[in-house]
């Protein structure tokens, strides 16, 4: 059976040149890069290399601007804390875009409760954040905004550039999120303005086990993670050399080969969807169209009348990996947050399934994954559903495409539903 | 290295992707359809009921996994019994026949337990000569 890997957004394969790299880290080379011998100083050096590579991948001014954490979100959490406190007596008031990432909201939720205020600023209905909403909302209290670069659930590309004046025409520190655009989008944090910016290296073909946080010296930070003074003091804790080594090899090459890998993923997304669209019925893209706006790695869809954790378990079973923001998959039985912001009704956020493309992707892999997924998972799921076959006796009506027969599908879910 | 995991065990896999008793009956003597407004799942089960035991039990699940393997579970176990002993069916018989569920997963089995007692319900009330005999406590069904 053919093995189609469509997850990249959740991990991808380590490249064979960052294990090479990593190797002798993991053995003969294992000192401590804060110890002063020579085993200490070959890791320390290792290291420096690797920040150099990560600061080229994002245009930082300086390597000594690249710090190493464990994985992105701890990055998230270090940048919105570690700001926040920094800055907590000259305001306490946040902004961020209403589909930022759980480590992001997750973490102002937690200063929140210790009184610090946020303001999250709303997206349309394809993800994007309006910089003058930023603008509007941004106060002489705020201390920091928050925006990603790529929506991590839909692919919309936020027009990062243009919050990045707004912050600095208002002395405000920028903070980017990068974890789903990193290797994938060329990333400029002078352009961008961003004064930090954050991604996990297990996202383009590196080892995970890492974290980076870019920051420049405009933005004061404190660390939230306390010990001994590693990465400048910014967060205690033995480095992970091996896998930093590997990031570093992974940043230089999604650096080198990133034309091709944006113009073979691009390719594929579009045929992906084509072909999707021709095959099923009644299927939505969520998220802007395949095009300038859309990260090229990522297809988001809602298929009508099914739900989407029945149709990942039988994509896994044909050997196809996919992702869904479906209630069902989520462990507080709650729709993906980003697919609620753009105002996707419950029905279809149910029937979500996220595709995420790599540059070890193929077109038979395509060809397999659209007839699977018409055939072997929509088919059966539909013939399964109730809503289906009462949408086929024109009892309820698709959201996607109305036929203007029978009542919506919320309507009818309102009318049987219980206590549960 | 194993060459299979799963999310849920090999039962409920089993009756995920081959479930029993899919589909509608016709002339069913009652049909239940019921929501989770937790998650949005909907299940509908349709009993054929003749002599006072279910002689046929079918289903439609619009959920995940663990809902309609719930389902296929639920009409496997009710058939051939009275509606008295289907009256006291509960949902932790589905989640013992399908060796366990996840924790967040056990609402799929309340939602069987609810679609096959909305059904008996839905066949009480158009025969109020039966529902007077099952449960005689129940409020009088609409002349």
């Amino acid at each position: 059976m053919r093995q189609v890997y469509l997850d990249h957004q959740s991990a991808t394969p380590l490249l064979p040149e960052a294990l090479d790299a990593m190797r002798p880290f993991l053995t003969e080379a294992f000192g401590n890069p804060s110890s002063l011998h020579q085993l200490g100083l070959r890791a320390r050096e290792a290291m420096h290399h690797a920040r150099v590579q990560i600061a080229a991948l994002l245009n930082a001014e300086s390597p000594e601007d690249i710090f190493f954490t464990s994985d992105g979100q701890e990055s998230a959490n270090l940048a919105v804390k570690g700001v926040a406190y920094a800055n907590q007596r000259k305001g306490h008031h946040i902004v961020c875009s209403e589909t930022e990432h759980p480590a992001v909201l997750n973490s102002i939720e937690f200063l929140e409760k210790q009184g610090f205020t946020c303001t999250k600023v709303k997206v349309d209905r394809q993800g994007f954040v309006n910089p003058d909403e930023v603008r509007a909302v941004i106060t002489d209290q705020t201390i920091l905004v928050a925006v990603h670069h790529v929506n991590h659930d839909i692919g919309a590309i936020e027009p990062v550039k243009a919050i990045g004046r707004i912050a600095a025409e208002r002395g405000v520190p920028f903070y980017v999120d990068a974890e789903a655009s990193a290797g994938w989008l060329p990333i400029d944090v002078q352009a961008f303005g961003a004064n930090l910016l954050s991604f996990s290296p297990h996202k383009l073909y590196g080892p995970k086990g890492v974290g980076v946080l870019y920051r420049n010296k405009k933005a004061r930070l404190v660390s939230i993670l306390h010990g001994g003074v590693q990465e400048g003091g910014r967060r205690a804790g033995i480095e992970n050399v091996p896998a930093i080594v590997g990031a570093g090899v992974a940043a230089e090459l999604a650096l080198r080969d990133m034309p091709q890998r944006i113009a073979h993923t691009a390719r594929l997304q579009r045929k992906l969807w084509e072909q999707l669209q021709a095959r099923v019925p009644y299927l939505q893209l969520n998220g802007p169209e395949p095009g300038p706006h859309r990260i090229s790695t990522n297809l988001n869809i809602s298929t009508e009348f099914i739900e989407g954790e029945g149709q990942l378990l039988r994509c896994d079973v044909h050997g196809i990996a996919v992702a869904s923001g479906s209630s069902c998959v989520s462990k507080s039985l709650k729709i993906s947050h980003v697919l609620a912001a753009i105002g996707l009704n419950h029905a279809l956020a149910q029937g979500n399934l996220i595709m995420s493309l790599g540059k070890d992707n193929t077109d038979e892999d395509i060809d397999y994954v659209v007839e699977t997924f018409a055939e072997k998972v929509v088919a059966p799921l539909r013939a399964m559903s109730p809503m289906w076959d009462e949408f086929e006796r024109g009892l309820i009506d698709s959201a996607i495409h109305p036929r203007g027969q029978g009542k919506s599908f919320a309507a009818h879910a309102a009318t049987i539903s219980g206590k549960h | 290295m194993s060459d299979n995991y799963t999310l849920y065990n090999q039962t409920v896999m089993d009756h995920f992707l081959n479930p029993r008793n899919l589909g509608d009956l016709k002339d069913a003597d009652g049909v239940g359809e019921v929501g989770a407004a937790a998650c949005g799942d909907i299940m509908k089960i349709s009993l054929k009921i003749e002599d006072g035991k279910i002689k046929d039990a079918r289903f439609k699940t619009f959920g995940c996994g663990s809902a309609i393997a719930s389902s296929s579970m639920a009409t496997e176990l009710i058939k051939g019994r009275s509606i008295e002993e289907a009256m006291s069916f509960s949902n932790q018989e589905v989640v013992s026949a399908l060796g366990g569920l996840p924790p967040v997963k056990i609402h799929c089995s309340v939602l069987a337990e609810e679609a096959l007692k909305a059904a008996l319900e839905d066949y009480l009330k158009k025969h109020p000569e039966m529902a007077a005999r099952v449960q005689p406590k129940a409020e009088a069904p609409p002349a």
